[in-house]
């Protein structure tokens, strides 16, 4: 018989993130799409996100898209409008 | 082989040696709430811990389900851990109870058994802890105060064994045995500790400096490996139960037959198969019926889970019928749980042998002399291929 772990229960190093985590993304019929030149870096966005995917870029935040499951509320949220929720893309 | 440790001898009720013994092992964090007929446990052990001679987390709860989370708690980051409960704190527990055993955390817990509500009751049967067959749980019953204290000794070295990694129950009658007082030895503190295995982190755990992840979600193939391993588990404890006897009698003197206790069956025609303290009256029974010709004996089954398969087959095969006294009821089957079982081994075996089962001891009722003895005849009867009920509830006849 053939196991795809060696521990005797469910127990996950954390290292092994593909156990961690279902591919959430795949789940979205929407995105984000960010217009960087707009954006003020105030992080209202990085804190109303429900799923916690969006990274801090220095200058910018933008949605890793892995965990986005394109709800929207960033583009709600977002005081300078700099984020568009767009169908069709990635 | 060194001699034979000797303890010091008291009188210990069935909760006061669970007690004794829970110190003598040296647990990290305890969590119990008080039940009747448990509530002695959580009172001797509140009891040792104020004196100091219990060193654990001593975690006081608001329940029987918080009780056992604190416990996968305090297992799941590698600690030695002991509850008890009883009857509808069981139920309660059950939730987390099922999660323990999931994760494979080696807890052990002493259970006594008592019967289930409606109508309101306090009272002993076995009810409670068989309805649990089906949790992961490895399940044993004691028959005196001595095996009490001395199973739970064994227990932590079964549930911490790198091959098995499961919780234990340790199960005795409500009143009949929690609150029967006895000659119990108590073995020494230094002689328990080396029986023990040593205390060491498991791989498994919960640790800052080397994160895992504990039941991530998970579908299909891998979820199913995991019940795999489970299920090896439980059945790697049937000879390691037997092992474990084994070695406590080398180091103290004492065995209880490991998964089953035999009584006179060696050339018995027929035997009776009971849990528990009904057991011990079957034996006084036994003997009675011997000295009148009757060639019967008795099976104590002690690990209920793992269902002891081999050691039953080898103490049933050649005899000639089989009486099943069962302190629960199945319902749907109109017939015991213990019965159930004895059915669905001598199909696996391909035995074909009468097996006739007695209902009795509901909610604290007493099982008699009286009661055994009818339940042998009709075993005999059995035998005889004479006309017999299948199921006899013995306090409706």
């Amino acid at each position: 018989m053939e196991f795809q772990t060696v521990y005797p229960g469910p127990w996950v190093d954390i290292d092994k993130s593909e156990l961690l985590t279902n591919n959430v993304g795949e789940w979205r019929y929407r995105s984000p799409e960010l217009e960087k030149s707009k954006c003020s870096h105030c992080g209202q966005c990085y804190l109303y996100c429900p799923t916690g995917c969006i990274e801090d870029k220095d200058t910018y935040f933008d949605a890793n898209l892995a965990f986005c499951k394109g709800c929207g509320v960033c583009a709600k949220v977002c005081p300078v409008e700099a984020i568009r929720m767009t169908t069709g893309g990635k | 082989m060194g001699a034979i440790a000797e303890g010091e001898i008291k009188v210990l009720s069935g909760n006061q040696s669970t007690a004794e013994a829970v110190v003598l092992c040296q647990p990290d964090v305890v969590a119990a709430y008080p039940i009747t007929p448990q509530s002695e446990v959580v009172e001797e052990l509140s009891k040792f811990h104020a004196e100091g001679a219990l060193q654990a987390e001593l975690v006081e709860v608001e329940s029987e389900h918080s009780a056992m989370s604190v416990l996968i708690g305090a297992s799941s980051s590698g600690g030695r851990t002991f509850s008890a409960t009883s009857s509808h704190g069981l139920l309660y527990m059950f939730e987390a109870y099922f999660y323990a055993s999931t994760l494979r955390l080696p807890i052990v817990m002493a259970h006594v058994c008592r019967e289930l509500a409606a109508p309101n009751t306090v009272l002993c049967s076995q009810q409670d802890i068989l309805t649990m067959r089906d949790a992961g749980w490895i399940q044993i019953h004691c028959a005196s105060c001595q095996e009490i204290l001395d199973s739970i000794i064994m227990a932590y070295r079964l549930a911490e064994d790198p091959s098995i990694l499961l919780p234990v129950n340790i199960c005795y009658d409500g009143h009949y045995l929690s609150h029967l007082s006895a000659r119990v030895e108590v073995p020494n503190q230094a002689d328990v500790l080396t029986f023990l295995p040593q205390k060491k982190l498991r791989e498994c755990r919960l640790d800052p400096d080397k994160p895992m992840m504990q039941a991530p979600f998970l579908g299909g193939k891998l979820f199913t490996e995991y019940r795999y391993k489970h299920c090896s588990a439980m059945q790697n404890a049937l000879q390691k139960i037997d092992y474990i006897d084994g070695e406590f009698q080398k180091s103290f003197g004492r065995s209880y037959g490991g998964l089953i206790e035999e009584y006179r069956t060696e050339d018995a025609e027929i035997v009776l198969v009971a849990l528990g303290s009904a057991a011990s009256t079957a034996k006084a029974v036994i003997d009675v019926k011997r000295n009148e010709g009757m060639k019967v004996g008795l099976i104590r089954i002690r690990s209920f889970r793992p269902f002891p398969s081999d050691r039953l087959e080898k103490a049933i095969r050649g005899k000639k019928a089989i009486g099943v006294i069962d302190r629960d009821v199945c319902f749907g089957w109109n017939t015991g749980i213990v019965f159930l079982e004895l059915r669905a081994l001598l199909t696996r075996l391909g035995i074909s042998m009468p097996l006739v089962n007695f209902i009795a001891g509901l909610s604290g009722a007493d099982i008699t002399v009286n009661h055994i003895g009818r339940a042998i005849d009709t075993t005999q009867k059995a035998a005889l291929n004479k006309p017999h009920q299948e199921v006899t509830w013995l306090d409706l006849e």
